[in-house]
């Protein structure tokens, strides 16, 4: 067993190394073929993102969210633009929800970022949520790791803003921008999905049209009653002002991304947030938070499904049957699973 | 946690001028339908620009759409720059106004199945999942 085992691992390890080593000279197959092993779980995908971490690279991860619609992809194409410009990588991540029912999933990002589709110095990739509790799939972080990884300096991670991917949004990047559009609906919309709690800057997207000003009014008395508001119930930019770099109180822009319009000084807000993260010293704090949630969701992941292989009676199918039939209770069966995956003693139990 | 998820990725996209897109969104909504991962790139593409988006997603097949007579060209551009990149082991396959004749001499140069009008999706679907079941990419 061990001999085959040691056999089988061989093509695996030299996978990770020869990947790891096209992304650390800035090969975009080897970047692109490194996502698919990362994001599809193949073996030796651990290795292979140590070997790209160690390249040492940093970049600043720029999160794009808000309602389907808002304009988010052309946002996104035209801020790429601006880096770009300034002689920057960008490294473009687009997420889409994959449909419940099939499996699959409509990756549709890319027809609007049609102008940087020639550039060398872009590098966009769809991803689905492939079903991740309807936030982001867990391998955004590793795709994005790769991307730095490969020399991207600049990361635009472009997410729906419904379900739970707010959350995991401000988890991935270092400044999120939330767009919202004069559209119907679109404010209430953000601020029921939690969306405005988490934003860092804001744009009202299609100020072409005439309904744009009101929005902007709107969200700027919105911000400014949130403020300093510390424990009391979040508001628009909550995470800014209770987390976020000391004296940022999130500025409401306006564009027009089909125009190029306001694009400059949205690159610029970005530009402001990432520094007075970097000398508040908040940008370090944000990447402990990020690590820390990961590895909770990695230990969560692998202990369920250690309990599932391993615990007593047939995991948790069987436990769920024994509940659901009034036999045990919801905390005697999580006590027993427990147990019998030797991650409690029976006699420590709470 | 180490589940793996090998999804099935296509890219579809309109090359050339050719603005009919109908057939294009049918087969996109199709593919999602099978559990496929598409990549819509939407209309007026160029082969280059093809190929760089299917190095960029990792597509395992580039599906083309070709109602404007210019198949001729378009697809072994596409398959040429393809190889050149190294994705030789990447199915070209697509559909459209696409003469037999035509389709035999393509599928002589390397294209995969050309679907024509009134098309059952499902058949392009079954197309795609036994061409990817024997690939070198299903290993992978
Ligand atoms: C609707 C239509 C239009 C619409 C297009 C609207 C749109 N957004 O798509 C409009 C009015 C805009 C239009 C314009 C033109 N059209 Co027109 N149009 C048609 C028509 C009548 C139907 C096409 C259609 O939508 N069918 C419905 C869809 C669902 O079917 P489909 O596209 O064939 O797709 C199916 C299969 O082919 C296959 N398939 C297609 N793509 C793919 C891809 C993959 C990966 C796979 C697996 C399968 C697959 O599966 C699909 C589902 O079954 C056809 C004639 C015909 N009967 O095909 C002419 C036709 C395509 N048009 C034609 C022409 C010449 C034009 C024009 C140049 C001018 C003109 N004479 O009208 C302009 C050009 C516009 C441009 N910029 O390209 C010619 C093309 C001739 C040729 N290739 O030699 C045709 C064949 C008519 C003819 N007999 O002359 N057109
Ligand atoms: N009028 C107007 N339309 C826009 C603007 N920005 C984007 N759009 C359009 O809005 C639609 C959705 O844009 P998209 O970038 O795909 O939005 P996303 O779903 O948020 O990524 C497209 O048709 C865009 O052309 C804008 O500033 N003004
Ligand atoms: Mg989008």
């Amino acid at each position: 067993m061990a001999a085959v085992a040691g056999r089988a691992e061989a093509p695996e390890r030299e996978m990770a190394r020869s990947l790891a080593e096209g992304c650390g000279a800035g090969e975009r197959a080897a970047l692109a073929r490194a996502i698919s092993v990362v994001e599809d779980r193949r073996p030796g995908f651990r290795e292979l993102l140590a070997r790209v971490a160690a390249n040492g690279r940093r970049a600043h991860r720029t999160g794009i969210t808000g309602p389907p619609g808002a304009g988010k992809s052309t946002l996104a194409a035209a801020l790429a633009r601006v880096w770009r410009d300034a002689g920057e990588e960008v490294g473009i991540v687009a997420v889409d929800p994959t449909s419940p029912y099939s499996g699959g999933a409509l990756l549709g990002d890319r027809v609007r970022m049609a102008p940087l589709r020639l550039d060398r110095g872009v590098f966009i990739r769809s991803m689905a949520t492939r079903g991740a509790g309807g936030g982001l799939a867990e391998a955004v972080h590793d795709v994005i790791d790769l991307m730095e990884g490969t020399g991207f300096g600049r990361i635009l991670l472009e997410t729906v803003g419904v379900g739970q991917t707010e959350l995991g949004v401000a988890e991935a990047a270092d400044t999120v921008v939330v767009v919202l559009t004069p559209e119907s609906g679109d404010e209430v919309q953000a601020m029921k999905a939690g969306l405005a709690e988490v934003a860092d800057i804001f744009v009202v997207n299609k100020a072409d049209r005439p309904e744009a000003r009101a929005l902007v009014r709107r969200l700027r008395d919105a911000v400014g009653l949130g403020r300093g508001r510390g424990g009391g119930t979040p508001g628009a930019g909550a995470r800014a002002k209770e987390d976020g770099a000391p004296g940022w109180n999130p500025p409401v822009l306006t564009a027009v991304a089909t125009a190029g319009d306001g694009i400059i000084a949205l690159a610029d807000a970005v530009e402001d947030h990432r520094r007075s993260l970097a000398e508040s010293g908040v940008q370090e704090a944000r990447r402990i938070a990020r690590a820390e949630a990961r590895i909770r969701a990695e230990v969560r992941a692998v202990l369920e499904a250690h309990l599932g292989r391993v615990a007593g009676g047939g995991g948790f199918a069987e436990a769920a049957r024994m509940v659901a039939g009034g036999r045990e209770t919801v905390y005697e069966a999580a006590q027993r699973l427990l147990a019998g995956g030797g991650i409690l003693s029976r006699d420590l139990a709470p | 946690m180490t589940t793996t998820h090998r999804r099935i990725r296509v890219l579809v996209a309109k090359p050339g001028l050719d603005g009919h897109d109908r057939g294009a969104r049918v087969i996109v909504s199709a593919f999602r339908d099978a559990g496929f991962e598409v990549v819509y790139t939407g209309l007026h593409q160029t082969p280059e620009a093809i190929v760089e988006a299917a190095l960029q997603e990792d597509a395992d097949v580039v599906a083309l759409s070709i109602l404007s007579g210019a198949h001729m060209t378009l697809l072994p551009r596409v398959k040429a720059l393809l190889d050149e990149a190294g994705l030789d082991d990447v199915l070209v396959t697509g559909g459209g106004i696409i003469p037999d004749e035509d389709a035999e001499a393509l599928h002589a140069a390397g294209i995969g199945r050309l679907f024509g009008p009134g098309t059952r999706t499902g058949d392009a679907v079954a197309y795609i999942r036994t061409w990817f079941a024997s690939s070198r990419r299903a290993a992978t």
